[in-house]
Protein backbone atom coordinates (compact mmCIF):
# COMPACT_ATOMS: atom_id res chain seq x y z
CA UNK A 1 0.00 0.00 0.00
CA UNK A 2 1.22 3.38 -1.18
CA UNK A 3 0.26 6.63 0.98
CA UNK A 4 0.66 10.02 0.70
CA UNK A 5 -0.46 12.93 3.34
CA UNK A 6 -0.01 16.61 2.13
CA UNK A 7 2.53 15.72 -0.02
CA UNK A 8 5.07 19.13 -0.56
CA UNK A 9 8.33 19.33 -2.78
CA UNK A 10 10.76 21.64 -4.15
CA UNK A 11 13.84 21.02 -6.33
CA UNK A 12 17.21 21.76 -4.77
CA UNK A 13 18.19 25.69 -5.05
CA UNK A 14 14.51 26.68 -5.19
CA UNK A 15 11.76 27.49 -2.96
CA UNK A 16 9.35 26.92 -5.26
CA UNK A 17 6.93 23.83 -4.41
CA UNK A 18 6.33 21.61 -7.84
CA UNK A 19 4.26 19.52 -5.96
CA UNK A 20 1.58 20.86 -2.58
CA UNK A 21 -0.89 19.34 -0.87
CA UNK A 22 -0.58 15.82 -2.48
CA UNK A 23 -3.23 13.14 -0.64
CA UNK A 24 -3.19 10.19 -2.82
CA UNK A 25 -3.66 6.80 -1.30
CA UNK A 26 -2.95 2.84 -3.51
CA UNK A 27 -3.95 0.20 -1.69
CA UNK A 28 -3.26 -3.71 -1.31
CA UNK A 29 -3.87 -4.77 -5.29
CA UNK A 30 -5.30 -1.61 -6.22
CA UNK A 31 -4.36 0.13 -9.94
CA UNK A 32 -4.46 3.75 -9.35
CA UNK A 33 -3.64 5.76 -13.11
CA UNK A 34 -2.41 9.89 -12.38
CA UNK A 35 -3.55 11.79 -15.39
CA UNK A 36 -2.05 15.12 -16.30
CA UNK A 37 -0.41 17.46 -18.72
CA UNK A 38 3.43 17.10 -19.40
CA UNK A 39 5.69 18.91 -16.94
CA UNK A 40 2.81 18.93 -14.41
CA UNK A 41 4.92 17.25 -11.91
CA UNK A 42 4.41 13.17 -12.48
CA UNK A 43 7.37 11.78 -12.92
CA UNK A 44 8.37 14.08 -9.58
CA UNK A 45 5.75 12.26 -7.62
CA UNK A 46 7.14 9.14 -9.23
CA UNK A 47 10.74 9.57 -7.88
CA UNK A 48 8.87 10.72 -4.29
CA UNK A 49 7.14 7.18 -3.64
CA UNK A 50 9.95 5.09 -5.28
CA UNK A 51 12.62 7.30 -2.42
CA UNK A 52 14.71 8.14 -5.18
CA UNK A 53 13.27 12.04 -4.00
CA UNK A 54 14.98 13.60 -1.70
CA UNK A 55 17.36 10.34 -1.08
CA UNK A 56 19.21 10.65 -4.12
CA UNK A 57 18.09 14.20 -6.27
CA UNK A 58 17.64 16.12 -2.80
CA UNK A 59 15.16 19.27 -2.31
CA UNK A 60 12.55 19.51 0.55
CA UNK A 61 10.36 17.44 1.00
CA UNK A 62 7.39 17.93 3.50
CA UNK A 63 4.26 15.54 4.32
CA UNK A 64 4.66 11.86 4.30
CA UNK A 65 5.33 8.79 1.93
CA UNK A 66 4.49 5.68 3.32
CA UNK A 67 4.59 2.17 1.70
CA UNK A 68 2.92 -0.58 4.10
CA UNK A 69 3.50 2.14 6.70
CA UNK A 70 6.84 2.79 6.46
CA UNK A 71 8.07 5.92 5.67
CA UNK A 72 9.79 5.42 2.48
CA UNK A 73 12.43 8.55 2.84
CA UNK A 74 13.73 6.68 6.32
CA UNK A 75 15.00 3.88 4.19
CA UNK A 76 18.36 3.43 2.66
CA UNK A 77 18.30 3.27 -1.40
CA UNK A 78 19.09 -0.33 -1.26
CA UNK A 79 15.85 -0.97 1.38
CA UNK A 80 13.64 1.34 -0.88
CA UNK A 81 14.31 -0.75 -4.10
CA UNK A 82 13.20 -3.54 -2.62
CA UNK A 83 9.88 -1.61 -1.47
CA UNK A 84 9.10 -0.07 -5.01
CA UNK A 85 9.85 -0.72 -8.18
CA UNK A 86 10.10 2.30 -10.57
CA UNK A 87 9.61 1.80 -14.02
CA UNK A 88 11.06 5.50 -15.84
CA UNK A 89 9.40 7.25 -18.55
CA UNK A 90 12.25 6.90 -20.79
CA UNK A 91 13.58 3.80 -20.99
CA UNK A 92 16.59 4.52 -22.81
CA UNK A 93 17.77 5.86 -19.61
CA UNK A 94 16.52 2.85 -17.68
CA UNK A 95 19.49 0.28 -18.87
CA UNK A 96 22.35 0.06 -16.90
CA UNK A 97 25.21 0.53 -19.28
CA UNK A 98 27.02 -2.04 -17.28
CA UNK A 99 25.71 -4.98 -18.68
CA UNK A 100 26.25 -6.98 -22.10
CA UNK A 101 23.30 -8.84 -22.49
CA UNK A 102 19.37 -8.27 -21.58
CA UNK A 103 19.53 -11.38 -19.70
CA UNK A 104 22.32 -9.61 -17.32
CA UNK A 105 20.74 -6.09 -16.92
CA UNK A 106 17.59 -8.01 -16.23
CA UNK A 107 19.21 -9.61 -13.32
CA UNK A 108 21.15 -6.37 -12.46
CA UNK A 109 18.60 -5.70 -9.70
CA UNK A 110 18.50 -9.13 -8.02
CA UNK A 111 22.34 -9.24 -8.45
CA UNK A 112 22.28 -6.22 -6.85
CA UNK A 113 20.54 -7.56 -3.24
CA UNK A 114 22.50 -10.90 -3.23
CA UNK A 115 20.12 -13.32 -4.52
CA UNK A 116 21.32 -16.55 -4.66
CA UNK A 117 22.49 -17.74 -8.56
CA UNK A 118 19.84 -20.10 -9.57
CA UNK A 119 16.87 -18.30 -8.16
CA UNK A 120 17.88 -15.39 -10.33
CA UNK A 121 18.00 -17.58 -13.25
CA UNK A 122 14.95 -18.81 -12.72
CA UNK A 123 12.95 -15.31 -11.84
CA UNK A 124 15.03 -14.18 -15.12
CA UNK A 125 13.44 -16.76 -17.42
CA UNK A 126 10.21 -16.37 -15.92
CA UNK A 127 9.49 -12.82 -16.15
CA UNK A 128 11.43 -12.80 -19.51
CA UNK A 129 8.38 -15.53 -20.59
CA UNK A 130 5.71 -13.66 -19.44
CA UNK A 131 6.68 -10.10 -21.18
CA UNK A 132 7.65 -12.10 -24.24
CA UNK A 133 11.13 -11.13 -25.01
CA UNK A 134 13.14 -14.70 -24.32
CA UNK A 135 14.44 -14.09 -27.72
CA UNK A 136 16.01 -11.05 -26.86
CA UNK A 137 17.83 -12.32 -23.63
CA UNK A 138 21.33 -12.92 -25.53
CA UNK A 139 21.21 -9.70 -27.02
CA UNK A 140 23.04 -6.09 -26.15
CA UNK A 141 20.92 -4.32 -24.25
CA UNK A 142 21.56 -1.15 -27.26
CA UNK A 143 20.83 -3.62 -30.44
CA UNK A 144 16.99 -3.46 -29.05
CA UNK A 145 13.90 -1.05 -30.76
CA UNK A 146 12.41 1.13 -28.84
CA UNK A 147 9.50 -0.72 -27.72
CA UNK A 148 12.12 -3.82 -27.07
CA UNK A 149 13.89 -1.45 -24.92
CA UNK A 150 10.84 -0.67 -23.00
CA UNK A 151 9.78 -4.11 -22.34
CA UNK A 152 13.42 -5.07 -21.17
CA UNK A 153 13.04 -2.07 -18.28
CA UNK A 154 9.70 -3.37 -17.26
CA UNK A 155 11.08 -6.92 -16.99
CA UNK A 156 14.05 -5.64 -14.52
CA UNK A 157 11.45 -3.68 -12.28
CA UNK A 158 8.97 -6.49 -12.37
CA UNK A 159 11.56 -9.38 -11.56
CA UNK A 160 12.50 -7.78 -8.14
CA UNK A 161 8.82 -8.40 -7.23
CA UNK A 162 8.54 -5.60 -5.49
CA UNK A 163 5.22 -5.23 -3.19
CA UNK A 164 4.60 -1.87 -4.91
CA UNK A 165 5.38 -0.70 -8.65
CA UNK A 166 5.37 2.78 -9.78
CA UNK A 167 5.31 3.19 -13.66
CA UNK A 168 5.72 6.60 -15.43
CA UNK A 169 4.13 5.84 -18.83
CA UNK A 170 5.07 2.43 -19.43
CA UNK A 171 4.14 2.01 -22.73
CA UNK A 172 5.23 4.99 -24.51
CA UNK A 173 6.94 3.03 -27.26
CA UNK A 174 4.98 0.24 -27.28
CA UNK A 175 2.73 -0.96 -30.37
CA UNK A 176 -1.59 -1.47 -28.96
CA UNK A 177 -0.73 -5.29 -28.94
CA UNK A 178 2.19 -4.56 -26.42
CA UNK A 179 0.70 -2.13 -24.93
CA UNK A 180 -2.42 -3.97 -23.75
CA UNK A 181 0.23 -7.06 -23.00
CA UNK A 182 1.74 -4.84 -20.26
CA UNK A 183 -1.50 -3.94 -18.97
CA UNK A 184 -2.71 -7.79 -18.57
CA UNK A 185 0.60 -8.34 -16.64
CA UNK A 186 -0.46 -5.18 -14.47
CA UNK A 187 -3.81 -7.10 -13.72
CA UNK A 188 -2.10 -10.48 -12.80
CA UNK A 189 0.60 -8.76 -10.39
CA UNK A 190 -2.35 -6.46 -8.47
CA UNK A 191 -4.24 -9.70 -8.44
CA UNK A 192 -1.68 -11.20 -7.08
CA UNK A 193 -1.52 -7.77 -4.08
CA UNK A 194 0.82 -6.08 -5.48
CA UNK A 195 -0.34 -1.90 -5.81
CA UNK A 196 0.31 -0.05 -8.96
CA UNK A 197 0.40 3.69 -9.59
CA UNK A 198 0.75 4.23 -13.41
CA UNK A 199 1.03 7.39 -14.90
CA UNK A 200 -0.40 6.90 -18.55
CA UNK A 201 -1.73 8.94 -21.44
CA UNK A 202 -3.51 5.59 -23.06
CA UNK A 203 -6.81 6.45 -21.56
CA UNK A 204 -9.09 3.31 -23.29
CA UNK A 205 -6.20 1.17 -21.12
CA UNK A 206 -6.87 3.17 -17.80
CA UNK A 207 -10.12 2.88 -18.25
CA UNK A 208 -10.27 -0.97 -18.80
CA UNK A 209 -7.35 -1.65 -15.83
CA UNK A 210 -7.54 1.37 -13.49
CA UNK A 211 -9.54 1.24 -10.15
CA UNK A 212 -9.37 4.52 -10.08
CA UNK A 213 -8.27 7.70 -12.06
CA UNK A 214 -6.29 10.76 -10.10
CA UNK A 215 -5.66 13.94 -12.01
CA UNK A 216 -2.47 16.11 -11.59
CA UNK A 217 -2.77 20.13 -12.10
CA UNK A 218 -0.73 23.00 -11.01
CA UNK A 219 1.07 20.48 -8.44
CA UNK A 220 -2.27 18.92 -6.63
CA UNK A 221 -4.49 16.09 -7.46
CA UNK A 222 -7.65 18.02 -8.22
CA UNK A 223 -9.95 15.31 -9.14
CA UNK A 224 -10.53 11.38 -7.84
CA UNK A 225 -12.91 9.13 -9.14
CA UNK A 226 -13.65 5.84 -11.31
CA UNK A 227 -12.06 5.92 -14.86
CA UNK A 228 -15.12 6.45 -16.32
CA UNK A 229 -16.63 9.42 -14.65
CA UNK A 230 -12.96 11.28 -14.93
CA UNK A 231 -12.29 10.23 -18.49
CA UNK A 232 -15.62 11.81 -19.55
CA UNK A 233 -15.02 14.88 -17.59
CA UNK A 234 -16.18 18.10 -19.41
CA UNK A 235 -13.15 19.49 -17.85
CA UNK A 236 -10.86 16.86 -19.15
CA UNK A 237 -9.78 19.06 -21.52
CA UNK A 238 -8.70 21.90 -19.54
CA UNK A 239 -6.44 19.33 -17.67
CA UNK A 240 -4.83 18.76 -20.53
CA UNK A 241 -5.72 15.07 -21.08
CA UNK A 242 -7.02 13.17 -24.38
CA UNK A 243 -9.93 11.70 -24.35
CA UNK A 244 -10.51 8.83 -26.79
CA UNK A 245 -12.28 9.55 -29.95
CA UNK A 246 -15.70 7.37 -28.55
CA UNK A 247 -15.78 10.00 -25.96
CA UNK A 248 -15.49 13.20 -28.11
CA UNK A 249 -17.74 11.32 -30.82
CA UNK A 250 -20.80 10.46 -27.64
CA UNK A 251 -19.99 14.14 -26.40
CA UNK A 252 -20.46 15.64 -30.07
CA UNK A 253 -23.71 14.07 -30.99
CA UNK A 254 -24.82 15.02 -27.68
CA UNK A 255 -23.92 18.62 -28.35
CA UNK A 256 -25.84 18.33 -31.32
CA UNK A 257 -28.62 17.23 -30.14
CA UNK A 258 -28.87 13.51 -31.07
CA UNK A 259 -28.21 11.93 -28.12
CA UNK A 260 -29.55 12.00 -24.67
CA UNK A 261 -28.16 14.22 -22.98
CA UNK A 262 -28.61 12.50 -19.48
CA UNK A 263 -27.11 9.33 -20.50
CA UNK A 264 -23.11 8.84 -18.97
CA UNK A 265 -20.72 9.24 -21.56
CA UNK A 266 -18.89 6.34 -23.28
CA UNK A 267 -14.75 5.86 -22.79
CA UNK A 268 -14.32 2.30 -24.59
CA UNK A 269 -15.33 0.91 -27.34
CA UNK A 270 -17.50 -1.52 -25.65
CA UNK A 271 -19.38 1.45 -24.05
CA UNK A 272 -19.42 3.58 -27.21
CA UNK A 273 -21.28 0.46 -29.09
CA UNK A 274 -23.86 0.44 -25.47
CA UNK A 275 -24.05 4.11 -25.61
CA UNK A 276 -24.88 4.55 -29.57
CA UNK A 277 -27.05 1.35 -29.83
CA UNK A 278 -29.24 2.32 -26.63
CA UNK A 279 -29.62 5.87 -27.88
CA UNK A 280 -30.73 4.62 -31.40
CA UNK A 281 -33.04 2.09 -30.02
CA UNK A 282 -34.31 5.18 -27.84
CA UNK A 283 -35.07 8.25 -30.33
CA UNK B 1 11.06 16.48 -53.82
CA UNK B 2 9.71 12.95 -54.79
CA UNK B 3 11.15 9.87 -52.79
CA UNK B 4 11.84 6.58 -54.58
CA UNK B 5 12.42 3.53 -52.59
CA UNK B 6 13.35 0.81 -55.16
CA UNK B 7 13.52 -3.05 -54.05
CA UNK B 8 15.38 -2.20 -50.86
CA UNK B 9 16.62 -4.42 -48.57
CA UNK B 10 18.71 -4.36 -45.27
CA UNK B 11 20.33 -6.65 -43.03
CA UNK B 12 21.83 -5.63 -39.31
CA UNK B 13 25.33 -6.73 -39.28
CA UNK B 14 23.85 -9.35 -36.94
CA UNK B 15 21.88 -11.01 -39.73
CA UNK B 16 18.68 -9.99 -39.11
CA UNK B 17 17.05 -8.92 -42.36
CA UNK B 18 14.78 -5.94 -41.09
CA UNK B 19 13.57 -4.72 -44.99
CA UNK B 20 12.86 -7.40 -47.33
CA UNK B 21 12.43 -5.48 -50.41
CA UNK B 22 10.28 -2.24 -50.32
CA UNK B 23 9.13 -0.37 -53.33
CA UNK B 24 7.60 2.97 -52.50
CA UNK B 25 7.52 6.26 -54.29
CA UNK B 26 6.13 9.16 -52.34
CA UNK B 27 5.40 12.51 -54.17
CA UNK B 28 6.26 15.94 -52.84
CA UNK B 29 4.47 16.92 -50.35
CA UNK B 30 2.29 14.27 -49.35
CA UNK B 31 1.33 13.04 -45.66
CA UNK B 32 2.80 9.81 -45.34
CA UNK B 33 2.01 7.64 -42.18
CA UNK B 34 3.96 4.17 -41.83
CA UNK B 35 2.43 2.36 -39.11
CA UNK B 36 2.85 -1.82 -37.88
CA UNK B 37 3.96 -2.82 -34.65
CA UNK B 38 7.45 -2.76 -33.04
CA UNK B 39 10.34 -4.69 -34.54
CA UNK B 40 8.22 -4.61 -38.42
CA UNK B 41 11.12 -2.34 -39.90
CA UNK B 42 9.60 1.34 -39.92
CA UNK B 43 12.58 2.91 -38.29
CA UNK B 44 15.57 0.88 -40.11
CA UNK B 45 13.65 2.08 -43.61
CA UNK B 46 12.94 5.74 -42.96
CA UNK B 47 16.80 5.94 -41.61
CA UNK B 48 17.83 5.03 -45.01
CA UNK B 49 16.71 8.29 -46.10
CA UNK B 50 19.20 10.24 -44.18
CA UNK B 51 21.91 7.95 -45.18
CA UNK B 52 22.35 6.39 -41.19
CA UNK B 53 21.73 3.28 -42.86
CA UNK B 54 22.52 1.92 -46.84
CA UNK B 55 20.43 -0.49 -48.21
CA UNK B 56 22.20 -4.25 -49.03
CA UNK B 57 20.46 -4.45 -51.93
CA UNK B 58 18.54 -1.57 -54.12
CA UNK B 59 18.26 2.04 -54.19
CA UNK B 60 17.21 5.06 -52.18
CA UNK B 61 16.12 8.21 -54.09
CA UNK B 62 15.68 11.46 -52.54
CA UNK B 63 14.98 13.58 -55.61
CA UNK B 64 17.39 13.40 -57.70
CA UNK B 65 20.22 12.07 -55.68
CA UNK B 66 20.50 8.06 -55.10
CA UNK B 67 21.37 8.71 -51.04
CA UNK B 68 24.22 5.83 -51.52
CA UNK B 69 26.20 8.37 -53.44
CA UNK B 70 25.70 11.36 -50.50
CA UNK B 71 26.91 11.99 -46.99
CA UNK B 72 24.99 11.89 -44.34
CA UNK B 73 25.92 15.61 -44.15
CA UNK B 74 24.53 16.14 -47.68
CA UNK B 75 21.45 14.20 -47.19
CA UNK B 76 20.48 16.29 -44.29
CA UNK B 77 19.94 19.75 -46.47
CA UNK B 78 17.10 17.73 -47.66
CA UNK B 79 15.98 15.08 -45.18
CA UNK B 80 14.76 16.72 -41.58
CA UNK B 81 14.87 13.91 -39.45
CA UNK B 82 13.35 13.59 -35.63
CA UNK B 83 14.05 10.60 -33.42
CA UNK B 84 12.31 9.08 -31.87
CA UNK B 85 14.21 9.64 -28.50
CA UNK B 86 15.18 12.96 -28.37
CA UNK B 87 17.91 12.41 -26.07
CA UNK B 88 19.97 10.86 -29.15
CA UNK B 89 19.82 14.23 -31.04
CA UNK B 90 20.03 16.84 -28.55
CA UNK B 91 23.31 18.05 -27.44
CA UNK B 92 24.01 22.02 -27.20
CA UNK B 93 23.51 24.03 -24.13
CA UNK B 94 20.31 25.87 -24.51
CA UNK B 95 17.26 24.98 -26.65
CA UNK B 96 17.80 27.86 -28.88
CA UNK B 97 21.23 26.67 -29.81
CA UNK B 98 20.21 23.71 -30.04
CA UNK B 99 17.65 24.98 -33.39
CA UNK B 100 20.48 27.53 -34.12
CA UNK B 101 22.55 24.88 -34.91
CA UNK B 102 21.11 23.15 -38.24
CA UNK B 103 20.81 26.18 -40.14
CA UNK B 104 24.23 27.62 -38.95
CA UNK B 105 25.61 24.89 -40.17
CA UNK B 106 23.07 25.06 -43.73
CA UNK B 107 24.73 28.33 -44.01
CA UNK B 108 22.56 30.94 -43.29
CA UNK B 109 23.56 34.09 -41.82
CA UNK B 110 22.88 35.35 -38.03
CA UNK B 111 19.69 37.23 -38.88
CA UNK B 112 17.98 34.50 -40.75
CA UNK B 113 19.15 31.60 -37.54
CA UNK B 114 17.32 34.13 -34.99
CA UNK B 115 14.49 34.22 -37.86
CA UNK B 116 14.40 30.70 -37.90
CA UNK B 117 15.15 29.89 -34.29
CA UNK B 118 11.71 32.21 -33.31
CA UNK B 119 9.43 30.89 -35.68
CA UNK B 120 10.23 27.00 -34.99
CA UNK B 121 10.08 27.89 -31.41
CA UNK B 122 6.20 29.35 -31.86
CA UNK B 123 5.24 26.19 -33.94
CA UNK B 124 6.45 24.23 -30.93
CA UNK B 125 5.02 26.49 -28.35
CA UNK B 126 8.17 26.64 -26.93
CA UNK B 127 9.47 30.03 -26.92
CA UNK B 128 9.24 30.74 -23.29
CA UNK B 129 11.93 28.01 -22.63
CA UNK B 130 14.53 29.71 -25.18
CA UNK B 131 17.14 30.01 -22.74
CA UNK B 132 17.09 26.82 -20.88
CA UNK B 133 19.03 23.80 -21.18
CA UNK B 134 17.16 21.07 -22.87
CA UNK B 135 17.78 18.64 -20.50
CA UNK B 136 16.32 21.21 -17.90
CA UNK B 137 12.87 20.11 -19.66
CA UNK B 138 10.25 17.07 -19.47
CA UNK B 139 10.82 14.71 -22.34
CA UNK B 140 7.98 15.27 -23.98
CA UNK B 141 9.19 19.65 -24.38
CA UNK B 142 12.98 17.90 -25.36
CA UNK B 143 10.71 15.50 -27.96
CA UNK B 144 9.09 19.01 -29.08
CA UNK B 145 12.91 21.07 -29.19
CA UNK B 146 13.77 18.26 -31.43
CA UNK B 147 10.91 18.68 -33.58
CA UNK B 148 11.69 22.13 -33.69
CA UNK B 149 15.49 21.73 -34.88
CA UNK B 150 14.39 20.08 -37.48
CA UNK B 151 11.47 22.24 -38.60
CA UNK B 152 14.32 25.17 -38.23
CA UNK B 153 16.64 22.99 -40.95
CA UNK B 154 13.35 24.35 -43.81
CA UNK B 155 13.94 20.61 -45.73
CA UNK B 156 11.70 19.69 -48.25
CA UNK B 157 11.12 16.24 -46.44
CA UNK B 158 10.28 15.97 -42.80
CA UNK B 159 10.63 12.53 -41.10
CA UNK B 160 8.80 12.15 -37.71
CA UNK B 161 9.64 8.89 -35.95
CA UNK B 162 6.59 8.76 -33.56
CA UNK B 163 5.96 12.18 -32.83
CA UNK B 164 2.96 11.93 -30.05
CA UNK B 165 4.56 9.87 -28.03
CA UNK B 166 4.75 11.00 -24.31
CA UNK B 167 2.74 13.82 -25.40
CA UNK B 168 -0.46 15.21 -23.49
CA UNK B 169 -3.06 16.88 -25.43
CA UNK B 170 -1.82 20.16 -26.15
CA UNK B 171 1.45 18.22 -27.47
CA UNK B 172 -0.48 15.74 -29.66
CA UNK B 173 -2.57 18.91 -31.05
CA UNK B 174 0.44 20.80 -31.38
CA UNK B 175 2.29 18.34 -33.42
CA UNK B 176 -0.97 17.51 -35.72
CA UNK B 177 -0.48 21.38 -36.44
CA UNK B 178 2.89 21.15 -37.90
CA UNK B 179 1.85 18.23 -39.69
CA UNK B 180 -0.78 20.53 -41.15
CA UNK B 181 1.49 23.58 -42.04
CA UNK B 182 4.35 21.57 -43.58
CA UNK B 183 1.92 20.26 -46.06
CA UNK B 184 0.55 23.50 -46.50
CA UNK B 185 4.03 24.79 -47.31
CA UNK B 186 4.52 21.70 -49.95
CA UNK B 187 6.72 19.49 -47.87
CA UNK B 188 6.51 15.90 -47.75
CA UNK B 189 5.88 14.95 -44.23
CA UNK B 190 6.63 11.12 -42.89
CA UNK B 191 5.54 10.56 -39.79
CA UNK B 192 6.03 6.54 -38.02
CA UNK B 193 3.13 5.68 -35.60
CA UNK B 194 1.43 3.40 -33.59
CA UNK B 195 -1.08 6.60 -33.22
CA UNK B 196 -3.77 5.62 -35.47
CA UNK B 197 -6.20 7.73 -34.72
CA UNK B 198 -3.75 10.89 -34.80
CA UNK B 199 -2.87 9.03 -38.24
CA UNK B 200 -6.14 9.14 -39.55
CA UNK B 201 -7.23 12.93 -38.53
CA UNK B 202 -3.58 14.04 -40.15
CA UNK B 203 -2.18 11.68 -42.75
CA UNK B 204 -3.74 11.20 -46.40
CA UNK B 205 -1.99 7.94 -47.19
CA UNK B 206 -1.16 4.86 -44.84
CA UNK B 207 1.54 2.25 -45.37
CA UNK B 208 1.22 -0.59 -43.13
CA UNK B 209 4.31 -2.65 -42.35
CA UNK B 210 4.98 -6.23 -41.19
CA UNK B 211 8.14 -8.30 -41.35
CA UNK B 212 9.87 -6.14 -43.07
CA UNK B 213 7.44 -5.54 -45.88
CA UNK B 214 4.84 -3.57 -47.46
CA UNK B 215 0.70 -5.13 -46.43
CA UNK B 216 -1.10 -2.53 -47.78
CA UNK B 217 -0.81 1.03 -49.20
CA UNK B 218 -3.44 3.99 -49.78
CA UNK B 219 -5.95 6.22 -48.24
CA UNK B 220 -6.77 5.29 -44.40
CA UNK B 221 -9.76 4.52 -46.20
CA UNK B 222 -8.62 2.15 -48.27
CA UNK B 223 -6.44 0.60 -45.61
CA UNK B 224 -8.45 0.64 -42.67
CA UNK B 225 -10.99 -1.96 -43.98
CA UNK B 226 -8.57 -4.47 -44.84
CA UNK B 227 -8.94 -6.52 -42.08
CA UNK B 228 -6.48 -9.34 -43.10
CA UNK B 229 -3.75 -6.91 -43.97
CA UNK B 230 -4.48 -5.04 -40.47
CA UNK B 231 -4.16 -8.35 -38.60
CA UNK B 232 -1.24 -9.77 -39.99
CA UNK B 233 0.67 -6.58 -38.79
CA UNK B 234 -1.07 -6.30 -35.11
CA UNK B 235 -2.36 -2.52 -36.25
CA UNK B 236 -6.30 -2.21 -35.38
CA UNK B 237 -8.06 0.27 -37.09
CA UNK B 238 -8.44 4.13 -36.05
CA UNK B 239 -11.67 4.25 -32.65
CA UNK B 240 -14.27 5.32 -35.19
CA UNK B 241 -13.72 3.18 -37.60
CA UNK B 242 -14.34 0.25 -35.23
CA UNK B 243 -17.08 1.83 -33.59
CA UNK B 244 -19.21 2.33 -37.34
CA UNK B 245 -17.95 -1.28 -38.12
CA UNK B 246 -19.53 -2.64 -34.11
CA UNK B 247 -22.40 -0.41 -35.23
CA UNK B 248 -23.23 -2.22 -38.48
CA UNK B 249 -22.36 1.11 -40.78
CA UNK B 250 -21.09 1.11 -44.21
CA UNK B 251 -19.23 4.45 -44.07
CA UNK B 252 -15.30 4.40 -42.44
CA UNK B 253 -15.56 7.68 -40.25
CA UNK B 254 -11.94 9.29 -40.10
CA UNK B 255 -13.08 12.15 -37.91
CA UNK B 256 -15.49 12.89 -35.62
CA UNK B 257 -17.38 15.51 -37.69
CA UNK B 258 -17.71 12.42 -40.03
CA UNK B 259 -19.00 10.26 -37.35
CA UNK B 260 -21.31 12.53 -36.57
CA UNK B 261 -23.03 13.09 -39.50
CA UNK B 262 -22.50 9.96 -40.28
CA UNK B 263 -24.86 9.14 -37.42
CA UNK B 264 -27.81 10.80 -39.37
CA UNK B 265 -27.18 9.25 -41.62
CA UNK B 266 -26.46 5.85 -41.03
CA UNK B 267 -29.30 5.89 -38.39
CA UNK B 268 -31.85 6.92 -40.98
CA UNK B 269 -30.42 3.99 -43.40
CA UNK B 270 -31.15 0.81 -40.66
CA UNK B 271 -34.51 2.41 -39.29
Amino acid sequence: MIELRDVAYAYPDTDRYVLDGIDLTVARGEVVGVVGASGVGKTTLAKIIAGFIPNVEGGTLDGSVTVDTVPISSLPLAEAVAQVGLVIQNPFNQISGAKFTVREEIAFGLENTGVPREEMITRVSDVAKLLRIEHLLDRSPYALSGGQMQLVAIASVIVMGTPVLVMDEPTSQLDPGGSRMVFDIISALTDAGTSVLIFEHKVELLREHADRIAVLADGRIVHQDTPRAVLTDDRLESWSVGSTRYTRAARAARDAGLTNPEAALPVSLSDSTDYFTTQRAGR
Amino acid sequence: MEIRFDGVRYSYPSGVEAVRGISLTVPAGQRLAIVGQNGAGKTTLVRHLNGIFRPSHGSVYVGDWTTSGKQIADLSSRVGYVFQNPDEQLFARTVREDIAFGPKNLGCDEKEQERRVVESLELTGLSEHADVHPHHLSLSERKRVAIAAVLAMKTPIVVLDEPTTGQDELGVRMVAEITQSLARDGRTVIAITHDMDFCAENFERVVVMAQGEIQADGTPQEVFVQTQALEHAAVEPPQLIRLAKKLGWSTTPLRVDEFVSGLSTEGKATS
